[in-house]
Parts: structure tokens; sequence; C-alpha cells
């Protein structure tokens, strides 16, 4: 490498879950004071290997180098002894403790019983004086803004004299003012000796503050250099690769018919019951019979919320939603089923199955009416028969229908999910992030699904982060950030970058 | 393709655990029956053997009502409560009202057996429902409601029964608790045809995939489209109409109901579900294992009383077999996500 002083080195790093091979002998290498951006598309391996250099996970093979001595992280307390500190996506803080207790969980100033507060209250000040967050130490993380919360989780790094910190993600929920003020801390934290390894989709991020980087996909490394060497489309190149864009076929006519569902002037305030959700402002799309919308954002941007909303699984404050032109009142998923619309959930294992429990139960739970006898009693027979079709037309791979839906590897487990779905015949079916965490080959076969769904008449709604997905399966493609529509696009007028410049355009942009 | 390669590779081989997990409550009945025969020849007895099931039915139709509360990851405390309150009810409307509470005889015609049964029966049913309203709408753990409702029935019989039992049926009310078709005891043929019912009603109805998919993943299940508060709901009218009904049969069985009865039955009840194999983090059970989990307990405990076994001790040895069990599910459940 150009640097001969190397801070952090891991050589050929393996780890397989049942179903997925994670990573296939990656390397990766930090070097004291250096802001490293670890790049890839979902699922490319980038969150196994921080998990393993967070010692939240073991590797099968590979070595782990710090200051050229071997080391194990067998917990994340080996590797904080090491000063390797991970700031999660998802913060970690107790919101209703104090800044001060939060920085020192769990390594509070004081003697083996009383805590010394004024002491932990004065080392917290300095630490978050130096990063400039202008509080008092004594004020509930519950009281602060996620920009202020990341700097505490920024502080508490510091306090554990870290030589080198994680960033997973740290500007996804951030405003530009407040990344502009994080980048100050990396800055200066960089100039402290510090380490950074930077994860972020944000490629122009990348350019802007970066030093160094390291693409991976499909859990390989397949190239790293300097950041001043290389152009955000260069960036791109690695992390799609040719072969995927050749894999990820398009379909040609989409023969679009009549407008299934309409969404007009949805909108959604912050409410205390869940106020991590992105507020919606005035969205207002629709989509057509046998058509295939893509709804693209980067995280935060509320494709989520909207869906959600439209599926009645959250309440909304204004705005209609109409099924072939008709105003449809939908206050919870029930009546969304009723009314003929579909969710394929972002998070299948928390959303959406029954792990522990059969193919066949979770295949048939939507579609009870298909196969009961007297409306009480299920007709296990024409269960069989209608878990056995769309096994079939699915494809979906397994030793038995009455197998537990955990064992399945995540792209198996996403078809029972998508089937559950079409046995309802849904006029729209809303898919949010349909390939999440599973195989490539899993990948195509769910885009050819859904190009299937489209040409039975089903009016799809396809949201997805990759945007060389979006591209691939979406005949149109509608635009959100924070909130708001900001774009729409055919598939043919779109490209990567067009597409990237509608998601991340300020609204000062937007107006011109 | 590697998948299908991964998958075949995933599924060979036999799942001795999943095997052994399986069916371990009904090795280990037999187990401890072989035990208690070899120390114990009056344990075999078929006399002893229908007192011990006479014994397991009112506890059993408890655990059957349990079984569905678990099964969406809640929990009811409150039965023992609920089933003395039922009882002295009954008893009341049996009687004919509280003047002749204590005439043992035929003297006292009242309103009968079948309006007394209905009587337990609604009180159950009528509390088990308050209960899953409180649950579902108030948004209180199941666990605070039913704590809460252990301390409200308790009273609610106390100041119903102004201290004293209340006993003395007619003989066709006593048959239900004391009767017997051919050789088998009556409580024991209720409780059987109860749990095939319960079977049929989880296995091949609608409303049992409900329950499953409301206790496996209520997220999940909601955005299936099902309505998760009306399911929680129902299973704590379930477990309150077997409440209901095991006071019945309880009071027939003893001819007497009293505002002490069940103390302390919810920890038998919960145990005989547990060791039965119904997770207490919900969606995994059966009404089979539950049928099993009861007679074991019952076995046990009647097996310790024939060896003398001081009834302190088996109140500790219950307690341990408890915590055992779920310990056991937690393994299962952790190689489960694993798997």
């Amino acid at each position: 490498m150009t640097d001969p002083e190397i801070l952090l080195k891991m050589t050929g790093i393996a780890k397989s879950f049942p179903g997925v091979k994670a990573l296939d002998g990656v390397d990766l290498e930090i070097a004291p004071a250096e802001i490293h951006a670890l790049l890839g598309e979902n699922g490319a391996g980038k969150s196994t290997l921080l998990k393993i250099l967070a010692g939240a996970q073991s590797p099968d093979r590979g070595t782990i180098s710090f200051e050229g001595n071997d080391v194990t992280l067998p917990t994340p307390q080996a590797a904080q002894k090491l000063g390797i500190v991970t700031i999660y996506q998802e913060f970690t803080l107790a919101p209703d403790m104090t800044i001060a207790e939060n920085v020192f969980i769990g390594r509070e100033p004081g003697s083996r019983l009383f805590l010394n507060w004024s002491k932990m209250a004065a080392e917290t000040l300095k630490l978050i004086r130096r990063i400039g967050l202008e509080r008092s130490p004594m004020t509930l993380v519950r009281d602060l803004s996620v920009a202020e919360q990341q700097m505490v989780e920024i502080a508490r790094a510091l306090s554990m004299h870290s030589r080198v910190i994680i960033m997973d993600e740290p500007t996804s929920a951030l405003s530009l003012a407040e990344v502009d003020k994080l980048f100050r801390i990396v800055r200066q934290l960089k100039s402290e000796g510090i380490s950074i390894i930077f994860v972020t989709h944000r490629l122009e991020e990348v350019i802007e503050i970066c030093d160094r980087f390291t693409v991976l996909r499909d859990g390989r490394n397949v190239g790293a250099g300097k950041v001043s060497e290389i152009t955000i489309d260069g960036i791109i190149r690695l992390m799609v690769g040719r072969e995927v864009n050749a894999l990820f076929a398009h379909r040609e006519d989409s023969g679009a018919g009549e407008v299934a569902l309409a969404v007009e002037g949805l909108t959604r305030r912050r409410s205390a019951h869940d106020p991590h959700a992105t507020e919606l402002q005035d969205v207002s799309f629709h989509v057509r019979r046998g058509e295939i919308l893509g709804i693209a954002g980067l995280v935060g941007a509320g494709r989520t919320e909207t869906a959600r909303a439209i599926f009645g699984a959250d309440p909304f404050d204004s705005g209609r939603v109409l099924i072939d032109g008709q105003p449809v009142d939908i206050r919870s998923p029930r009546d969304a089923i009723k009314h003929g619309v579909g969710l394929v959930p972002e998070d299948r294992k928390q959303q959406a199955l029954f792990l522990s429990q059969a193919i066949r139960t979770n295949l048939s739970i939507a579609a009870l009416d298909r196969i009961d006898r007297f409306g009480l009693f299920i007709d296990e027979r024409k269960e069989r028969s209608l878990v056995e079709e769309y096994r079939k037309l699915l494809n979906i791979r397994m030793a038995s229908i009455d197998q537990a839906v955990g064992n399945l590897s995540g792209g198996n487990q996403q078809k029972v999910v998508l089937a559950r779905w079409l046995a309802l015949r849904p006029k729209v079916l809303i898919v949010d992030e349909p390939t999440r965490g599973i195989d490539i080959g899993a990948k195509v076969e769910v885009h050819n699904l859904l190009f299937e769904m489209a040409r039975s008449g089903i009016a799809v709604i396809a949201i997805s982060s990759e945007l060389p997905e979006v591209l691939a399966v979406a005949d149109r493609i509608v635009t959100m950030r924070e909130g708001r529509v900001t774009g729409e696009v055919m598939r043919a007028d779109a490209t990567q970058e067009k597409l990237m410049t509608m998601m991340t355009l300020s609204a000062a942009g937007r107006a011109a | 393709m590697t998948d299908v390669k991964r998958e075949t590779a995933e599924n060979a081989g036999f799942d001795l655990f999943g095997a052994l997990a399986r069916f371990a409550p009904l090795i280990f009945l037999i187990a401890l029956m072989i035990i208690f025969a070899v120390l114990e020849p009056r344990f075999m007895s078929s006399i002893n053997l229908f007192n011990v099931m006479r014994q397991v039915s009112i506890t059993g139709l408890l655990a059957i009502g349990m079984t569905f509360v678990i099964l969406t990851a809640g929990i009811d405390l409150s039965i023992g409560s609920l089933l003395a309150f039922a009882g002295l009810v009954a008893a009341a409307v049996a009687k004919g009202g509280m003047q002749d509470r204590f005439t043992v005889g035929e003297g006292v015609i009242g309103y009968g057996w079948q309006l007394a049964a209905l009587a337990a029966i609604a009180v159950g049913v009528c509390g088990g429902m308050l209960q899953g309203l409180a649950i579902t709408r108030l948004k209180v753990p199941p666990f605070v409601v039913t704590l809460g409702g252990m301390s409200v029935f308790r009273g609610a019989a106390l100041l119903f029964a102004a201290g004293g039992p209340i006993s003395g049926f007619q003989p066709d009310y006593t048959w239900w608790g004391q009767g017997k078709i051919g050789p088998v005891p009556v409580p024991v043929i209720i409780f059987l045809v109860a749990a095939l019912l319960a079977h049929i009603a989880l296995r091949y109805m609608r409303y049992g995939r409900q329950v499953y998919a409301v206790g496996g993943n209520p997220e999940a299940a909601r955005l299936s489209g099902l309505n998760v508060n009306w399911v929680i709901c129902s299973v704590y009218v379930i477990m309150g109409f077997f409440a209901g009904l095991g006071a019945f049969v309880l009071s027939a069985r003893l001819n007497s109901a009293e505002a002490v009865a069940g103390t302390g039955y919810e920890l038998t009840v919960i145990a005989s579900v547990v060791i039965g194999g119904t997770s207490l983090f919900g969606g995994v059970g059966t009404i089979f294992g539950t049928v099993i989990g009861s007679i074991l307990i019952g076995v046990l405990l009647n097996g310790l009383v024939l060896m003398n076994v001081s009834s302190y001790i088996q109140q500790i040895i219950i307690g341990v077999i408890i915590v055992l069990a779920v310990a056991f599910d937690t393994f299962a459940k952790s190689r489960r996500r694993k798997a």
C-alpha cells in the first residue's frame, strides 16, 4: 500500500451465515489519522465486516492486526480496549439518562459503590465542548436533536480513548447544516490522530471528506485506493459491477392500464407515538394496472412511511387514497386488504414472518378466505394445494411445506412473503426493499416475479434503496426526499446520476 | 445453483433435537410413571390412576384455557381467584340464594345445576373479557392486569362468601364432580372432551391460525390483516370460560364452594402448560402437550404424596420444574434462531 504505516489491518476475513456467505476473504487496511470510506451496496458485507471489527461477531477465517500485533476481538469490550469504537446508525443511548451518564455508561468514575457525579460531569463537559456540543452534561438525551445525540455518541467514543472510530451511515438522519458540522468534527478528530472508518451511501460525501476507500461487493474486495484518484462514477462502477448490470435485465413494454391507486396530498405530521418516522408532506402519485412504479430515496426520505400510511399500518393526518378512482377509507391493514392492497414490508423477519411456524401457515395466513369451510374451519387439502401452487409458481426451494420458515434462506423467505400476498390476488402490491439481504441469484428471481405480477395486471409499487434495482424493475420512478416527492421520471430517461440528483436535491434546487 | 445445494444440505438429516424436544414431555411422563410404579406399587392401581386423573381434570381444564393465553405470549395469574368467585356464584345459584348456604341435604331445590353452571361460566367469561379489554384497550401488560385481577376476584369472592363456604348441593349437581360413566369419572370426561374441542379449534380452525400468528409475531399478524386486539381479548375470554367451567366441576366434586378455592392454581396450571411445550414467548405449543403436561404434574404430585413427601417439598419441586421448563424452552428457541 502507499501508506507505509498501517494502524489496523484485516486480512482474508471470511464469515458465513446459514444461507449466505457474507464475507469471502476480505482485506481492509486503515492508516493512522485517516478517514477511510468503506463502500458497497446493501448486502455487500460492510456491516458484517464492521461487526467483526467491533467484536460483535467472530470471523470464520482471517486475521486482524493492530499496530503490527495480531489480535482477536472476541467481545465488544476487547475491541474497545484497543480503542476501536463503533457508532451505529441506530444510536445506543439511554434516552432517559443524562448526557454524562450516557457518555460514561458502564465506566462511571467514582468508587466501587458510588458515582462521582461532579467528576463525571466535568469530564463530560470537556469532551462535549471539544466537539462543540453546547449543552449541559446534565441534559437528558431525550431532549436532544438527532445530531446532538450523535455528538454524545462521539463524546462517548472519545472518552474511551479511541484510536479508530467506525461511523455507520452517520449522515443518514442529518440535515445539510448538521452534516457540515459533523464533517468539521470528523476532520478535527483526524487532526488529533484518530482514524475514522466512514460508511455511507452518499458518494459525494466520500469525495468531500474521505482520504482513501475500500469497496466491497458480494463479500469480496473489488477495489481500494485514494479518493483523490477516483470519481463518483468510478466508485459506482466498482460498487455495482458490470456483470450485475447484465443480470438486472428490465422488461420491454409495460402496457400500463387504468390508474389503480392514486395518492393525493398525503401528509403525516410528527407524532409522539413514533417520533423517528419521517414527516410526510403533500405526497401525491399514482400507479396504473400492470405498471411497476419505483420509489427511490435515501434513508429517511419517507418511502416506507408512505407505504405504511397507504396500507393503513400507520395513521396519516390529511390527504386521501383512491383505488380505481374511488376514495377509500383505509384505517388498518385489514381495510387495505379488503380493498385489494398488499404490502411486503421492509423487514421480513420482524414484520412479515412467523419464523418458528411452518411455511404452509406463513403462506396462507392472509388468504384464509380462500381455503376455509363454513367460514370457520380450514380445509387443509385446499390449503396444501394452494401452497404447492405458489411453491411451484415462485420456485420456492424447501424440503417440505411443513418445515419452519425460519430455516429457509433469505431469498426463499422473501418468496414466501410474496406468495402470501399473491395468494390474495391483490390489485395493488407495495413491495418495500423486496431484495434486502438476499443473494444476487434470488434477487434476479424476485425481479422476474415483480415483472410477472405486473404482466398479470397488478399495479406494483417497488421501494428500494438500491438504484440499480429501481432502474431495473421500474417502468416509472418517483423520487422522494425528506417526506416530499421531488420528481418523477420514466425509466427510459433515468440514470443513476439523475436519480441521485433528484433524491439529494435541496429545496432551493427544486424551486429553480 | 448454489442455492439449491444449500437448501438441501440444510434440511438433510434427521433433526434429533427437534424430535426429542417434541416428545420430551411424553417421555418424561412415562419415565416418571415407571419410577413411581417401581417405588410404590399402589401407584399403578386403577383406583389411584383414576384418582390422579380426577385431580388433574380441574387444573387441566384451566391449563387448556391457559394454553390459548400463553400461545399469544400472554399470561393469566387471576385464574385461581376467578375460579373461587365463579364457584361461589354457581353455588349460590344452585342453592337459590344465600339463606340455606350450610344446609347439606335434599331440602333445598334452588335454581338447578344448569343455571348454576351457566352462572359460573358467565362470571368467568365476563372476568376474562374485562381483563382482555384492559390489556388491549388500556395497553397494560397481561402480567399486571391479571396480577390485579388475582386480587380483585379474590376480594370479590371473599366479599360474596362473607367468610364461609356454601355447601350441600343436589345429587344431579354433585354428579358433575363425583359421578362416573362406566369406570371413568365425569370430570375426566369433561376434561378430555374440552381438550379435544380446543385441539380442533387450534389445529383446524381459522381462529387457531390467528392465535398462533398473533403469538408468533404480532406486528406481522397485524400487517397480514388480522385483528390482533380482538384475538388477544378472545383468549382471555376463553381462559375465563374454562375458569368458570373448572369452578363448577370443582364445587360439584367438593360439594362445596369457598372463597379460598383455587389458591396457587396459577402456578400449577402455568407449569402444566409450559412443561407441555408451549412457549412463554408465544406462537409455539399444542393442546396435546398441555394435556400431557397436566397429567405429568398430577402424577408427580400424586407419586410424592404416596411416598409421603411433605407438601412443602412438593411446592419447591413445582417451582423448580417451572423454571427448568422455561430454561429448556429458551434453549430450544435459541436453537431455532440459529437454524
